[in-house]
């Protein structure tokens, strides 16, 4: 098992003895009225059954035993296992009492739980252990850098003027400067609504100095959490080392916006010397632009795999139903499929994310269906075993004269706001409905809307509709989103992980990936269903889908008596 | 009331200002203000401050929604279901949300106290909502419940 060198923490948002009257915020900033958990409109409170509760547990997603989690913290690969750790409350389903889980595994889908990595134990963490970052140092020592929380009234290091003084936390992977002498490392901050990234250089992870001005800063985008950083190449598949620069690099910056809970990311250039990161387009910049994931998705954290030499992304992917369900099923939150993250070099201007080739270990029998037609209107029911566990890999192509001579207009479409698959347009929407019953009470499409503007250039949207997931009315009811880039000649592709109570779905080999989280009373163990469909008015679609059942990654207790 | 009043004498203008300014951006300004203004401590303390405030109010609109389900329960044993069901709901307001929040709060993570104050709502609407075709009997306190939760989140939303 690996030694980690628990060496430090720094960073310690001390909370002052005195309270003192907040700075001036100006005018105070509307208070927004979106809810991120909708209630149904039904008029029926939902009593939940054992049964309906105990399958909403996932058999092949990474979640501890009982309790909550939340972000996942210093992932790594060190002699030949790869270590997890994460936000982990011993005693109850709800947010509190942090400490740090660990897990291994040999494979990053079969993990093994290991006894508490850290519990606050020392005075500067003693109100909990928050979100850090590993850097292994060229001697093979790991070091763990983490935010951790204390109620002393000491102070002895203030952040920056103008920080407040809980705005600050989730350090990041370090990578080395320009001299090489030096490592330096992100943390996330805010000053009034401009969210910013300040970074900090050590030699020794005993004193760090602040490094003058920010590494970038966008304003509006509030308060940025789990940073992240580290280079992407733009020629090749293989994942970097995050202290890798040079020609052929991008780096991207990654924040996770407390404000509304989604996790951003830009792909830009990093100075070394002036220490600075500009973006390749300012209209996609971090907070405004492009998200990992358009569903529930928070606190992301990426390493260097050097095992398999790839860039690996963990996500936390939190429950959408109330924490009275959380406490009665006695569990709260699950770890996404860790994904690889590579540029996308056909479209020059996002990642691409795919579920770790790992997980494909799960698939056990499948069943092909190829050249489905549909037309306008129509709807095909799959027969599949085991429909709570499946990897659906689905393709759709439209019927050519039907889509050339459709007539576009200037409607827009977006996701959120598009009332899910039973708004029909001319060309969509059309894909795949999972975790259905037999009746379509209930169902959630995982489709693809294409609108045509007026000028004949076809915009692809690609979106999860919860609208109709449940009859239970204490659970989020959205339609996910956003446009997705499709090339001239590539025919609208979709990967869905389902695994009980969540939905892993990725568009255009990862171009855009949306996480859902259902909790069906109907369509559950046997009588859940998988359906083709096409809710378009003007043309027929044509299918193809492979459907593979999956096992369960089996995470337990690591066996110590048996090595 | 009237003695801590004079004992804190004249509020500070700008005190004053702060719980005006952020009870503005609430959706109840009324609510808001004669909660936060009915408790001492609001004078003198921060946004933070004035969230836990609320936070508490909610507690203690919570504890007595909880001991008047308590006695229906003796009372009008008919509506059993419906009681038990909110039971449950109320549990998970003082064991889970309340809690949550106030950690929250103190600890700095403001996000988390959100989401308590957010679900305590969809509680308080869960159970009113569990008296399907009867006159449910704690429409009174769960609305409190309910409105106390969702000015709660609007004060901390402001700490984001």
């Amino acid at each position: 098992m690996a030694p980690i060198k628990k060496s430090l923490q720094l960073l310690n948002p001390y909370r002052q003895a005195a309270r003192t009257p907040p700075p001036s915020r100006g005018v105070s900033q509307g208070v927004s009225e979106k809810t991120f958990r909708l209630a149904g409109g039904e008029n029926v409170s939902y009593s939940w059954t054992k049964s309906m509760l105990s399958w909403q547990r996932t058999s092949y997603h990474f979640q501890p035993d009982h309790n909550w989690m939340n972000d996942p913290n210093g992932p790594l690969y060190y002699k030949e296992w790869y270590h997890f750790f994460y936000q982990y409350n011993p005693d109850s389903a709800v947010w509190g009492n942090i400490s740090w889980g660990h897990a291994v595994s040999k494979d990053l889908i079969h993990w093994f739980y290991l006894p508490f990595a850290m519990v606050p134990d020392h005075w500067y963490d003693i109100s909990g252990v928050w979100t850090g970052s590993a850097t292994f140092l060229p001697d093979g020592q790991i070091v763990m850098i983490y935010t951790g929380d204390t109620v002393d009234i000491v102070q002895f290091w203030f952040p920056h003027p103008g920080i407040g003084i809980k705005d600050f936390r989730d350090p990041t992977t370090a990578w080395l400067s320009p001299d090489g002498d030096k490592w330096r490392f992100a943390i996330g901050s805010k000053v009034n609504k401009t969210g910013i990234s300040l970074v900090y250089e050590t030699v020794d992870f005993k004193s760090y100095d602040m490094l003058d001005g920010y590494l970038h800063e966008v304003p509006g985008t509030g308060m940025w959490e789990c940073v992240d950083f580290y280079p992407v190449s733009t020629k090749e598949v293989n994942g970097l080392d995050t202290s890798v620069n040079g020609p052929g690099i991008k780096h991207v910056l990654k924040a996770s916006l407390d404000d509304d809970k989604n996790d951003y990311y830009a792909l830009g250039t990093y100075d070394q010397f002036e220490n600075k990161w500009v973006p390749d387009d300012p209209k996609l910049d971090v907070g405004i632009g492009l998200r990992y994931d358009y569903g529930r998705y928070y606190a992301s954290k990426t390493f260097y795999d050097q095992n398999k030499q790839r860039r690996i992304l963990w996500g936390w992917v939190k429950e959408t139903d109330s924490e009275y369900d959380d406490i009665l099923k006695g569990w709260a939150s699950v770890q996404s499929i860790p994904r690889t993250v590579v540029f996308d070099r056909k479209t020059g201007s996002n990642l691409l994310q795919w579920p770790v080739i790992e997980v494909e270990e799960l698939r056990s029998k499948s069943v092909e269906f190829d050249n489905v037609k549909l037309g306008p209107g129509s709807i095909a029911p799959l027969k599949v075993g085991s429909p709570s566990q499946l990897d659906i890999v689905a393709s759709f192509e439209i019927d050519k004269d039907a889509f050339e001579g459709t007539v576009g207009a200037n409607a827009s479409y977006s996701c959120p706001t598009s009332g899910g698959a039973a708004n029909r347009g001319k060309l969509g929407p059309f894909g795949i409905i999972v975790l259905a019953d037999e009746t379509l009470s209930e169902g959630t499409p995982i489709y693809f809307y294409v609108a045509k503007g007026a000028n004949g250039k076809a915009e692809t949207h690609f979106c999860a509709d919860e609208s109709r997931s449940s009859e239970a009315p204490d659970v989020s009811k959205v339609v996910y989103g956003s446009k997705v880039p499709v090339i001239d000649g590539e025919k609208y592709s979709v990967r869905s992980l389902v695994d009980h109570s969540i939905v892993e779905s990725f568009a255009q080999g990862g171009r855009r990936v949306i996480t859902s989280r259902i909790y069906p009373t109907n369509a559950i163990n046997g009588a859940a269903r998988v359906f083709l469909f096409n809710n378009a008015t003007g043309v027929s679609v044509t299918a193809s889908v492979k459907i593979w059942n999956m096992g369960s990654a089996d995470i337990r207790q690591f066996p110590f008596n048996q090595s | 009331m009237l003695l801590l009043f004079h004992f804190y004498g004249i509020p500070q203008e700008k005190d004053q200002n702060l719980i005006e300014t952020t009870c503005k951006n609430t959706p109840n300004y009324q609510l808001c203000i004669s909660t936060l203004r009915a408790h001492p401590g609001s004078i003198n303390t921060d946004i933070e401050g004035l969230g836990l405030i609320m936070v508490y109010a909610v507690k203690a609109k919570a504890i007595e929604t909880s001991n008047a389900i308590k006695k229906l329960k003796g009372s009008q044993p008919e509506l059993r279901n419906a009681l038990n069901d909110c039971s449950g709901r109320y549990n998970a307001i003082l064991e889970a949300d309340v809690p949550e929040a106030v950690e929250a709060l103190i600890k700095g993570d403001p996000k988390f106290a959100e989401d308590g104050m957010a679900d305590a709502s969809l509680e308080a609407v869960s159970c009113e909502k569990s008296f399907k075709q009867v006159i449910s009997p704690l429409t009174v306190l769960n609305n409190a419940v309910r409105d106390l939760s969702d000015v709660a989140r609007a004060i901390i939303r402001n700490l984001l």
